[in-house]
């Protein structure tokens, strides 16, 4: 709908020439960017390519060293983030930023209040102005609603409502489908589209490459800080953006080969655990994992896949059911015995579980193993073998640092997930046990983790899968569980799957209902 | 049908013979004590506000034990100095009002806020361990009150005066069924009468206002009141100042309005059974308020129990336990609260979180 041929009004939104340096690092090099009114415009870039520096300069949250930012042709200097909402810009983050425990209205408000008088809410009339929003656009929304009992699509559409009712008539959303099943993901764009056909501006982050192609009018690549090429949707394909984002060509999608499935080495039977809250989240679940193959676990975040994965591995007492290894029964035994056992696991928070930050990676790299030999004799650490393995690993695995001794904490995500890798790995294994392993890594680092995955299939490992990333359990798995409400509701064939099946078994566990479920809360981070 | 034979009857099936005359008892106590519950529950509703107002915007504050027994001493230490200068006044027609009295209040109220201040910033601007700051507040609050009041009683100075009750007419009193109540909320000092003003403001306020909905917000999630283009940090401070100004309140209670005194250590750990209050009422400040009036009502339970023990069974069961054990009582509540005993109640969500700005620009 923008083509350069008339070019008439000015764009709603340019950033001419930004540069932003950081002590070590240029994150913004020269970069421009143009937005026109009722244009959806994608920034494609890895993680670390700038994007994110480039909208806190939108943001008012950092300040260009360089170059300069245009609303409607007229220069501004963006003070914060209250100043930036007061001229018409508004960013849906990546995180959410809403706090549950406030009702719809509350968090819409919040920063931007109705009020009746100068110290008082005026809550009816904000009650009367969110439902006639919600009704401009095709849904109808409860303002009392507690947020946190919201499912994610239906929070991110309050993340939008809070940028409406503030009058935004730019939008910046970031990664906003990360989390969202395809379903949802279709109403959140149906959404965009409206308001781009209303005049508003749309800055769409993402480095989802099929989804960007979809949704956007214009694609910016930007890699280290620099803009490196822009495209209309019509002229690329995926493999010319990603080799633009990654700046070398990469296989998207992993060659499965076929795999070569042989005897359960993993049955999990009736198997039931309560989360933190004692809520009953795995409701009786019973599989198998055989040799040699993959078995994927797709579900919307927060339907009992983490106390799955817990329960297994032996993080979490289970309440009931059994979980065998090889035929024997391991429900219950402590992860150091099925560390020992040949399982590896590689958990969904690398910052919290995956790794300890503040150590070396060398130390990183024998989480599991430093009490035995040849890490440790009698009481004491064997430093030279340690380094000397550290050594080895970070080549094999291509972790990059400047030395196995820099804390696991200076690593970026892609590399510190590569060492965790390493540790897990680089053994003989029965069983690897795989939760989110590719959870906001760049598509050279995800490359590079599912090459490894195939390969540990392809020796015989029994891989079990969990991602919210519905697309990498399609690639990677031979079968797929769905799991829903602490069940897994279904079990399809890996390579014939079909997404949007997959989706809505996600999305509503195989009934028709589509009404919000509360199971699916928004809790903190 | 006759009630007394009911009664009896009652009385003499064991369990439910002791439970009927608890509740017996109770009945008969509460109306006739409930100004002196009210009373003592004020520098508890008070801290417990106080500890509200920090903590729904993500402040720990266990320094208001030491806050408020540095504004006892500051309320005292002000009127003993300042009532000679006006010619120790005889007190006012209403609530003993005198100008040295009013004086030592604003001086107990500003040394409360300085106090909250200082915690605002080494909690919030410098991000110290929230519970260390605190804990220093409350060491060296005892510390230095302690070394002052003994240099000062070696004058033995005169009293610094004190707020009177309010009397309200016997024929409100006198009324049946809620006359009681009115003397519970009437019969009592100016600090105490606000109080109840104070802690129904605080319920509106906080669910009302704008102030009270960025309050939550940033106790529960404050980078996403951040990217609302709220003031974090100011709003923090703004909330533990406020705060400061309460406790304050509840200290000068101690000194000039129950007693006519300062003794070290008075507060006597009112401090921290308010924050059980706090818990227990979920952060909000009227179940706050409720949750002291049941400490103050243990209180004065354990005090009634040694002076007029009920007749009967329950009387010599309740005389026959060692009055200490009365005493700890509420001090044995607030343990049983904070062990989660009754009820789980969740704290805001970054409680006790120091906060950083997301980008330094």
């Amino acid at each position: 709908m923008t083509d350069p041929a008339e070019p008439i009004v000015a764009p709603a939104l340019e950033m001419r020439g930004i540069t932003k340096r950081y002590p070590g690092v240029v994150a913004n090099d020269a970069i421009t960017l143009e937005v026109h009114p009722g244009e959806i415009h994608a920034l494609l870039g890895e993680n670390g390519a700038g994007k994110t520096t480039l909208m806190n300069v939108l943001y008012g949250l950092a300040t260009p060293d360089e170059g300069e930012v245009l609303l409607n042709g007229t220069p501004v200097k963006i003070a914060g983030p209250a100043d930036a909402i007061a001229r018409g810009i508004s960013m849906v983050h990546q995180h959410f930023m809403l706090v549950p425990v406030l009702t719809v209205a509350e968090n819409i408000l919040l920063g931007e209040e109705t009020m009746a008088n100068r110290f008082f809410l005026d809550r009816n009339e904000a009650h009367r102005r969110i439902i006639e929003l919600g009704r401009r656009f095709g849904f109808e929304i409860d303002p009392e609603a507690k947020v946190g009992s919201l499912s994610v699509g239906w929070q991110q559409r309050v993340e939008i409502f809070k940028a409406l009712y503030r009058n935004a008539k730019i939008l910046v959303l970031d990664e906003p489908t990360a989390v969202l099943t395809p379903q949802e993901t279709e109403e959140i764009f149906a959404v965009l589209r409206r308001l781009a056909a209303e005049g508003h501006s749309i800055v769409f982050i993402s480095h989802k490459l099929y989804e960007v192609l979809e949704i956007a009018d214009r694609i910016t690549v930007i890699r280290r800080g620099r803009v490196v090429g822009e495209r209309k949707p019509a002229e690329t394909n995926e493999d010319d953006l990603a080799e633009l984002m990654v700046g070398r060509e990469v296989q998207l999608v992993v060659d499965r080969g076929v795999s070569h499935p042989a005897a359960p080495v993993l049955h999990v039977q009736g198997l039931t655990a309560s989360d933190d809250r004692g809520q009953l989240t795995v409701r009786g679940v019973d599989f198998d994992v055989r040799a040699g193959e993959i078995f994927g676990i797709a579900g919307v975040a927060g339907n009992g896949q983490d106390e799955l994965v817990e329960a297994i591995i032996g993080l979490r007492k289970p309440a009931a059911g059994s979980v065998t290894l090889d035929g024997k029964d391991v429900t219950g035994h402590s992860p150091r015995q099925l560390n020992e056992a040949q399982v590896a696991y590689v958990p969904a928070d690398r910052h919290r579980f995956g790794l300890i930050l503040p150590f070396s990676i060398a130390d990183n790299l024998v989480l599991t193993s430093y009490y035995r030999s040849p890490y440790a004799r009698g009481l004491l650490r064997d430093r030279e073998a340690i380094d000397r393995d550290a050594k080895t690993s970070v080549q094999r695995f291509d972790i990059r640092t400047p030395s196995p001794n820099a804390k696991a904490s200076t690593l970026s995500g892609g590399n510190q997930q590569k060492a965790v890798v390493a540790r897990e790995f680089d053994r003989e294994l029965k069983l690897l046990i795989l939760d989110q392993p590719t959870r906001g890594l760049d598509v050279g680092s995800i490359e590079f983790i599912h090459r490894q995955v195939i390969a540990k299939r392809d020796a015989g490992t029994a891989v079990l899968l969990v991602s919210a990333e519905l697309d990498e359990v399609l690639e990677l798995s031979d079968r797929i569980g769905v799991m829903y409400g602490g069940k897994i509701v279904a079990i399809v064939d890996g390579p014939t799957a079909d997404k949007n099946e997959v989706g809505l078994l996600m999305a509503t566990g195989g009934e028709r209902d589509m009404t919000t479920e509360t199971h699916v809360m928004g809790q903190t981070a | 049908m006759d009630i007394t034979a009911l009664a009896d009857g009652l009385y003499g099936i064991p369990l439910l013979g002791i439970v009927f005359q608890i509740v017996g008892f109770l009945v008969d106590v509460i109306p006739s004590n409930a100004p002196n519950i009210m009373n003592q529950s004020t520098p508890l509703a008070l801290a417990a506000l106080c500890g509200v107002l920090c903590e729904r915007s993500g402040v720990v504050n266990i320094g208001i034990e030491g806050t408020m027994l540095a504004a006892a001493f500051t309320a005292w230490v002000v009127g003993v100095a300042v009532n000679p200068m006006f010619g120790s006044p005889a007190p006012g027609p209403i609530f003993g009002l005198t100008i040295p009295l009013v004086i030592s209040l604003v001086a107990a109220v500003l040394v409360a806020v300085l106090i909250s201040t200082l915690h605002a910033w080494l909690s919030i601007s410098l991000r110290a361990d929230q519970i260390i700051s605190g804990t220093i507040i409350n060491i060296a609050a005892f510390g230095v009150t302690g070394y002052l009041d003994q240099l000062i009683s070696k004058s033995s100075p005169a009293g610094a005066g004190s707020f009177a009750a309010f009397t309200p007419p016997t024929e409100l009193t006198n009324l049946p069924v809620i006359g009681w109540l009115i003397a519970m909320f009437l019969n009592q000092g100016p600090i105490a009468m606000s109080t109840i003003v104070i802690i129904i403001g605080g319920q509106i306020w906080l669910f009302r206002s704008r102030w009270g909905l960025r309050t939550r917000a940033v106790g529960e999630h404050p980078r996403a009141a951040e990217t609302v283009g709220i003031d974090v940090i100011r709003l923090r401070y703004r909330n533990v100042m406020l705060g400061g100004v309460f406790a304050g309140l509840g200290g000068a209670w101690l000194s000039i309005e129950a007693t006519n005194s300062f003794q070290i250590g008075m507060t006597t750990g009112r401090g921290f059974i308010a924050l059980a209050a706090m818990i227990m009422g979920r952060w909000t400040p009227i179940g706050a308020f409720g949750s002291a009036l049941l400490f103050a009502l243990f209180l004065q339970i354990s005090q009634l129990i040694k002076i007029a023990p009920p007749a009967g069974d329950l009387g010599t069961v309740m005389s026959s336990v060692p009055a200490q054990l009365w005493d700890a009582l509420p001090y044995l509540l607030t343990i049983v609260i904070l062990a989660g005993v009754v009820g789980r109640s969740i704290p805001p969500a970054a409680d006790g979180q120091p906060y950083e700005r997301e980008a330094a620009a």
